[in-house]
């Protein structure tokens, strides 16, 4: 592709230096070769910048207790201590949190694929009169700072007698998240209205267009949203500290948070700490691994519409 | 109730397709677009504009939840401007920490796009490898990086004593917790790299090749072609870290939430959300809570104009040109 534009361009812009054509061509492809180079040295020494909290983490929670309070700090344990990782669930709950944290997880993402799909559908695939005005209210609400909602929607769940229960983390997930009808919308735009007409013609409803014809088509935007929903669910912390009060309820972003102010009175059990957090990053990153090609490709085409 | 939320649409559309012979195909298919917005219509109402003015009316109570609010007249504003010190120091510590952190943040990403941006064999495993700490949940990161940076042990000080440097006492010195905290963001800076990755793939290589044939450097192609260009995308990224960082949660209540002493050493991490959860969640002061949450949110609002209002002298949109 580069190739061709360059052929296309060079006889047309200077014809006589021609002959000069292939030594600067070398001196480039040395530069290059060069600059490529150094973009591996920094990437590298960068790359490894970025892993070494991990490392430190994962290096940590393998140690003894009185390990971790050695100067200077040591890489590799003497012994790799792995019921640092079983500790966690003995000392916390840490299994029930998970489960707990699952359940919220679940229901959120049903509750987004679901409310995000058919409101998708009715901004990308239906014509009605201030479609475009709506449309435009919703982009703006992605901009309200959610600081002035949390009170008063506080409120409104404990007035519906929903403290501490997970109803408040679930239940708005059934009203659609903008952002992900933002998404579901512009990729159902992508798809050739012709499909809707001619299921029309077949005699089949909007609802029956949605998820017959529509949705079997929408496996990219899907996926962002039951990504994005879960890993927002699984690191939420506001949204838990707010509303559960009982700690038998606790999910595992709270459940670490407390299980840190708790052992912080004593000396702090960095290993337990450090193996309870990895615990706790590793869903995020099975689920990136699986689905990076889709999340990247997700969040960058709102930074390109935005 | 979870039946009539799961599919509200569902049953009125069948309904109405039985019997609507008789309206026109324009107007059928309007009332089914507002059906199926029908579900994000209801939530705006009750999660957004309800809880908005309800927010305000509450700014001028007194309310701790048990009792029937008070009506505080404009009390609560009076108090946080003319008395309130820690308000003045929430203000202080966030607005110093989002003027640390946004500008270097948006070139730390914008430089590490350019990197990545090199058509060269294994860029999608350093952009993977980049990404990663973007996603990883908030809780376990801080507490990463307070055992990170913890003065005695912590990695951080060690890798500074290699150079010589006696490390400082970071999260628990006034001085070095927002350095800290800006060093601990940085690591996310991939997440934003990756949305400027996509705004330079979307720029057409003959505007460089042709850049090039003039005999432009390529410093002049990156401020002639490549800046002007990911000018949209800086804009985006710049509208969203003001809006993220002036509402920092998570990291503070981790790091500096303690019930003793909430907002870190000499409350030099006393953030505004967290001086509002404070406020609002476990002292039980509703109104001023809200009255606090209202001035963020103006706060926030009138940086985001300003930000818009000076977009059109250095934002280009290829569109309109």
């Amino acid at each position: 592709m580069e190739a061709t534009n360059v052929a296309a361009h060079a006889p047309s812009a200077q014809p006589d230096t021609e002959i000069s054509q292939p030594s600067l061509l070398a001196r480039q492809s040395v530069r290059r070769l060069l600059s490529g180079s150094a973009v591996y040295v920094i990437l590298t020494v960068l790359g490894i910048v970025c892993l070494i909290p991990l490392a430190w983490m994962l290096s940590t929670s393998l140690k003894a207790t009185g390990e971790v309070f050695i100067w200077p700090p040591k890489w590799i344990p003497d012994e790799l201590l792995w019921n640092n990782f079983t500790r966690v669930f003995t000392t916390i709950p840490f299994a029930r949190y998970i489960w707990n944290t699952l359940t919220i997880v679940a229901w959120s993402i049903i509750g987004n694929v679901l409310s995000c799909s058919i409101v998708a559908f009715g901004f990308a695939r239906l014509r009605f009169p201030g479609r475009n005005f709506w449309f435009g209210v919703l982009i703006a609400t992605l901009m309200i700072p959610g600081t002035v909602l949390t009170i008063p929607t506080f409120i409104l769940f404990k007035e519906l007698g929903w403290y501490d229960t997970y109803l408040p983390l679930i239940v708005p997930t059934f009203f659609g998240a903008p952002f992900f009808i933002f998404l579901m919308r512009q990729y159902m735009l992508t798809i050739p209205l012709e499909l809707d007409d001619a299921a029309r013609i077949d005699g089949a409803n909007w609802w029956q267009i949605l998820t017959q014809v529509i949705l079997p088509l929408c496996k990219p935007p899907l996926t962002i949203i039951v990504v994005f929903t879960f890993m927002g669910s699984w690191n939420d912390l506001m949204g838990p500290l707010i509303y559960l009060s009982d700690p038998d309820k606790y999910t595992v972003a709270i459940g670490l948070a407390m299980f840190k102010s708790a052992t912080m009175a004593a000396r702090t059990d960095w290993p337990a700490l450090m193996a309870g957090s990895l615990m706790s990053i590793l869903p995020a990153m099975v689920i990136y691994y699986f689905a990076q090609k889709y999340l990247i490709g997700g969040i960058a085409s709102v930074g390109l519409k935005g | 109730m979870a039946g009539n939320v799961l599919m509200p649409d569902a049953s009125p559309i069948r309904r109405m397709f039985g019997r609507a012979r008789g309206r026109s195909l324009a107007t059928q298919e309007a009332i089914a677009g507002y059906l199926f917005v029908l579900p994000w219509l209801a939530g705006l109402l009750i999660f957004i504009v309800g809880p908005i003015i309800a927010s305000l009316v509450l700014s001028f109570t007194h309310w701790d939840i048990v009792n029937p609010p008070e009506w505080a007249g404009l009390y609560n504003y009076e108090r946080i401007f003319t008395k309130d010190q820690d308000f003045i120091q929430a203000i202080k510590v966030t607005f110093t920490y989002a003027a640390l952190t946004i500008p270097l943040g948006l070139a730390a990403g914008l430089g590490l796009s350019l990197l990545l941006n090199q058509k060269l064999r294994g860029m999608n495993f350093y952009r993977t490898l980049f990404y990663l700490p973007s996603i990883l949940p908030a809780v376990a990161v801080t507490l990463l990086w307070v055992w990170m940076f913890n003065s005695d042990f912590g990695i951080i000080n060690w890798v500074l004593s290699l150079f010589g440097l006696e490390g400082p006492h970071w999260f628990q010195s006034p001085r070095w917790v927002l350095p800290g905290l800006t060093i601990m963001s940085l690591w996310g800076v991939g997440g934003g790299a990756v949305i400027y990755l996509a705004g330079l793939q979307n720029i057409n290589p003959q505007l460089y090749e042709a850049a090039e044939i003039d005999g432009a450097s390529p410093w002049a192609r990156f401020w002639r072609i490549t800046l002007p260009l990911l000018s949209p995308t800086i804009f985006f990224q710049l509208v969203m870290s003001l809006i993220g960082t002036l509402q920092s949660f998570v990291t503070t209540f981790v790091a500096f939430g303690g019930l003793a002493t909430p907002g870190g050493p000499m409350r030099s991490a006393l953030f505004y959300m967290l001086y509002l959860y404070v406020k609002s969640f476990r002292e039980f002061r509703m109104g001023y809570g809200s009255a606090l949450a209202w001035i963020l949110a103006v706060m926030i609002l009138v940086l985001t104009l300003i930000v818009f209002g000076t977009s059109k002298r250095w934002v280009f949109y290829e569109a309109q040109k």
